[in-house]
């Protein structure tokens, strides 16, 4: 149905080479902004992109590695893709430094979207997100294997909730039902808060929440982590809960549901006509920014790990992420034809 | 009482020149935020969230949160004074306050209006103080069946009371269901009446359609009669405050019955505007005299306006007592919260009860400040009617694309907006309300959604809407709103409710959240 602007990378490809060549032949002078960066935040005020988005301007602000200023824009409508569609609406502008998740090429993969995943390039990812099966604090599974095997005797009864409906989240449900046999019921809110709150409030059985949006409610015994998925427990750190911290949770593998390793990148992109000084540039400035102690505190605090990856590196994970998640939607039948 | 011995070291925290500075640097500059069109509380807020990395998080949330306060009460003066919402919760402000600012009634109308809203602040704050816990837990009660029978019981105290012909109204709002409808469908995933056009993926923005429907349309219509306001003639003294302010006694009625309504939309969080619509249309419905509504009836001010702040009010108890935003704006400063280094959370109270405690007491303070600071302003408000429409009307035009742009930087919105002023302006002619349009573009969207969570949750069966006492309750008010002007009119209740209403004035309060079982 969208029909996408034929005007599309190759034929940029002239555009942006004669402005490398306005740039004093090439290498002679680096890249600079020359006006107002915009950062455009590809979720609403508050959600976990934005945090991301924030933190890194307030640590580039705090350490004055840029000289121009820094507008941040929240574009968070259809889960995230109004913001990948108004940076794709200008192809080759370096100005639109565009945060997001994973979602930028699974979006379209699932539903017609007015852009698509090559429409902006990568240019780095600087921590990885984790996930965590969290039941209500008072309920009786102490461990995912209690919870997997009271699922198996309730085909279809037991309910996670999740952020969005073909996201991340109810990606991992299905996985777990293929690594278990399980059969769960997916309920899609609006967002990590809302499914949080309906746990909390015994509403739904489980959730695939990230660390920090359940830390301050885990804090209170509301709610409480049974394994992770990583391929290790998490870094030992202080205690959260009577005495047990996020390092003492035991990784999901461990408890027989086959999954080693599930995460979601916090990724940065520029449309795909962006000059590769600009890329550069960015790579540069975010590299430096994942050196402070402000960026530690962040990743520490918010229980992500600090993993910063470009060029190479990254589009391999990419790759590797997007065939991994395409394999569900394929299962699923969710692909969008 | 501990929490009134923790209250006080709040005050002990806050009580320094520095932070009362602060307080007012932040109402002012919320006051001036609610008044531009379009920009409203959630921008203003996150704008200037990048001054406060640098501030202690107690400075900081007194900032964010003054900030917020001020532009609650700013959007309420565009509503009345030119027909213009700042904010979606000042919508039903408008169905009043402007018709009275027409009869030359603006000074009355803003100070009933501020002072309304002021009380309803405080209210929401006094019941953060010495409910905070209990509240928050009946908050966790609501799920998806619960929110559903909530937007149910929102449409039905305010439909049925429209002075248009029934099927008129449901074209209306039917139209705006329709609108609701555009961009992503959060239960299935895909885009939903986008028509290929990548500014549709977003949804239409509310405060784009509202600008349309009310603001352009309204310059629409009163060039036609000739390019004036009535307000012209009416003059401005500080007399006239003072005397607005004696007659507030005479509504409280109408003022219970909202902040009642207020802190229960802000805490289980169906928001100020749900708050403000249910309030406006309970108003009318209890009303001796229905008719005298939308035509500048004080009652019909001072509801939603009480509503509308104890709702914006209560909405922060959410943040504070379970670490969830209550409303758009708590996002935000949750999200500030973050970055100051706090966890919100239960915990908090615990944790950090200075900031807590602290930010409590700004809102007593913070509130004060600002409806002192709002009354300051309502003759130069007030003032601006007397301004030529000849001049006036330009400016607003003005202001109202530059709003407009504001909400997404999309020139796409340009043409929205005219389209619904064109709509809007056609409904007037042809006498078709607008009121259920937007009642359902703010909310159909939300009803939707949340009635088909119920349906995955339920697999598909209504009985979910009866399955527990407390969804059963608001939907049988629900039904009850509905059918009671076609029951009272069957069994002749009028006059028999009449004479019980004079004797008895609050007996039909709606449901208050600790009427539950």
């Amino acid at each position: 149905m969208y029909k996408r602007n034929p005007l599309s990378a190759h034929q940029l490809k002239p555009l942006a080479l004669f402005f490398a060549a306005l740039t004093v032949s090439g290498s002679a002078l680096a890249w600079q902004p020359e006006r107002p960066v915009e950062f455009v935040v590809t979720s609403g005020a508050g959600g976990g992109t934005d945090t991301f988005a924030r933190t890194v301007q307030s640590i580039i602000g705090k350490h004055k590695l840029m000289d121009k200023s820094i507008i941040v824009s929240n574009k968070g409508g259809g889960s995230g893709a109004e913001g990948y569609v108004y940076s794709a609406s200008s192809p080759d502008d370096p100005y639109k430094l565009t945060f997001g998740t994973n979602n930028e090429y699974l979006l379209p993969e699932v539903g017609e979207m007015p852009y698509a995943a090559a429409d902006l390039q990568p240019v780095a990812a600087m921590a990885m997100d984790e996930f965590l099966i969290w039941v209500n604090g008072d309920a009786d599974y102490t461990s995912a294997k209690d919870f997997i095997d009271a699922a198996k005797q309730n085909p279809g009864k037991m309910q996670f909730a999740g952020s969005q409906s073909k996201d991340t989240d109810q990606t991992l449900v299905s996985m777990i039902e293929e690594a278990t046999g399980a059969d769960f019921r997916y309920v899609p809110f609006n967002g990590g808060s809302q499914a949080l709150v309906q746990l909390a409030g015994g509403h739904v059985d489980a959730n695939v929440n990230n660390p920090n949006e359940n830390l301050g409610q885990w804090q209170a015994g509301m709610v409480k982590p049974l394994c992770v998925f990583s391929p290790e427990q998490l870094p030992k750190g202080e205690p959260v809960y009577q005495g047990k911290g996020w390092g003492d949770i035991p990784t999901c593998q461990s408890q027989g549901i086959d999954i080693s390793e599930y995460r979601m990148p916090r990724t940065v992109w520029l449309p795909a006509g962006a000059p590769e000084e600009a890329v550069t540039y960015y790579q540069e400035l975010l590299k430096k920014v994942s050196e402070t102690p402000e960026w530690k505190d962040y990743t520490t605090r918010t229980v992500q790990t600090s993993r910063f990856l470009t060029g190479d590196e990254l589009q391999q994970y990419i790759d590797d992420n997007a065939k991994s998640v395409k394999k569900v939607f394929e299962q699923e039948g969710w692909n969008a034809s | 009482m501990n929490n009134l011995s923790l209250l006080m070291d709040g005050f002990a925290t806050i009580l320094t020149w520095n932070h009362l500075l602060i307080m007012v640097i932040g109402v002012m500059l919320g006051m001036l935020v609610g008044v531009l069109p379009g920009l409203g509380a959630p921008n203003g807020v996150s704008l200037l969230l990048p001054l406060t990395f640098t501030m202690d998080p107690v400075s900081a949330i007194i900032l964010l949160s003054c900030m917020y306060w001020g532009a609650l009460f700013g959007g309420s003066t565009t509503s009345i004074l030119f027909n213009i919402p700042g904010e979606p919760s000042s919508v039903a402000t408008t169905f009043d306050g402007y018709p009275m600012a027409r009869n030359g009634e603006a000074t009355r109308a803003l100070t009933l209006a501020f002072m309304s809203a002021g009380l309803g602040a405080l209210a929401g704050v006094v019941m953060i103080t010495l409910l905070a816990s209990s509240v928050a837990q009946f908050g966790l009660k609501f799920s998806s069946p619960e929110y559903f029978a909530v937007y149910f019981l929102a449409f039905c105290s305010f439909i049925g009371m429209s002075s248009s012909a029934p099927s008129k109204t449901l074209v209306s709002m039917m139209l705006g269901l329709a609108f609701a409808t555009v961009g992503m469908d959060s239960v299935s995933g895909g885009l939903r009446l986008t028509f290929g056009i990548p500014d549709l993926v977003k949804g239409i923005s509310f405060l784009v359609a509202v600008m349309g429907l009310f603001g352009i349309a309204e310059l629409m219509v009163t060039t036609e009669e000739g390019l004036s306001f009535n307000g012209i003639k009416s003059r401005i003294r500080v007399r006239d405050i003072l005397r607005t302010m004696a007659e507030l006694p005479r509504y409280w009625a109408s003022l219970v019955r909202s902040i009642l309504i207020g802190i229960w939309m802000g805490i289980t969080p169906a928001g100020p505007t749900a708050a403000s619509f249910m309030s406006h249309g309970i108003a009318k419905r209890f009303s001796r005299h229905p008719e005298r509504f939308g035509k500048g009836e004080p009652n019909g001010i001072v509801s939603p306006e009480a509503a509308d702040h104890s709702a914006g009010t209560s909405a922060l108890l959410p943040m504070l007592a379970l670490g969830v935003p209550g409303s758009a704006t708590a996002a935000v400063m949750m999200g500030g919260l973050m970055i100051w280094g706090l966890t919100p959370g239960p915990m908090l109270f615990i944790t950090r009860p200075d900031f807590v405690w602290g930010l409590i007491a700004s809102m007593y303070l913070g509130n004060v400040v600002a409806v002192i600071l709002v009354l300051a302003t309502v003759p130069l408000y007030a003032s601006i009617l007397r301004v030529p429409f000849a001049i006036i009307g330009p400016v607003i035009v003005a202001v109202i694309f530059t709003g407009v742009y504001q909400v997404a930087n999309s020139t796409f919105d340009f043409w929205l907006l005219l389209f619904f002023a064109l709509l809007g302006y056609l409904f007037k002619k042809l006498d078709y309300p607008v009121a259920p349009l937007v009642l359902a573009m703010v909310l159909g969207h939300r009803a939707e959604e949340a009635f088909r969570q119920s349906m995955v949750m339920s697999d598909g069966s209504l009985t979910i809407f009866w399955s527990n006492s407390l969804v059963s309750t608001i939907m049988g008010l629900g039904v009850l709103m509905l059918v009671w002007p076609l029951f009272s009119r069957m069994l002749g209740l009028r006059g028999w409710r009449r004479r019980l209403q004079r004797q008895k004035p609050q007996a039909s309060k709606p449901a208050t959240p600790d009427s539950r079982p």
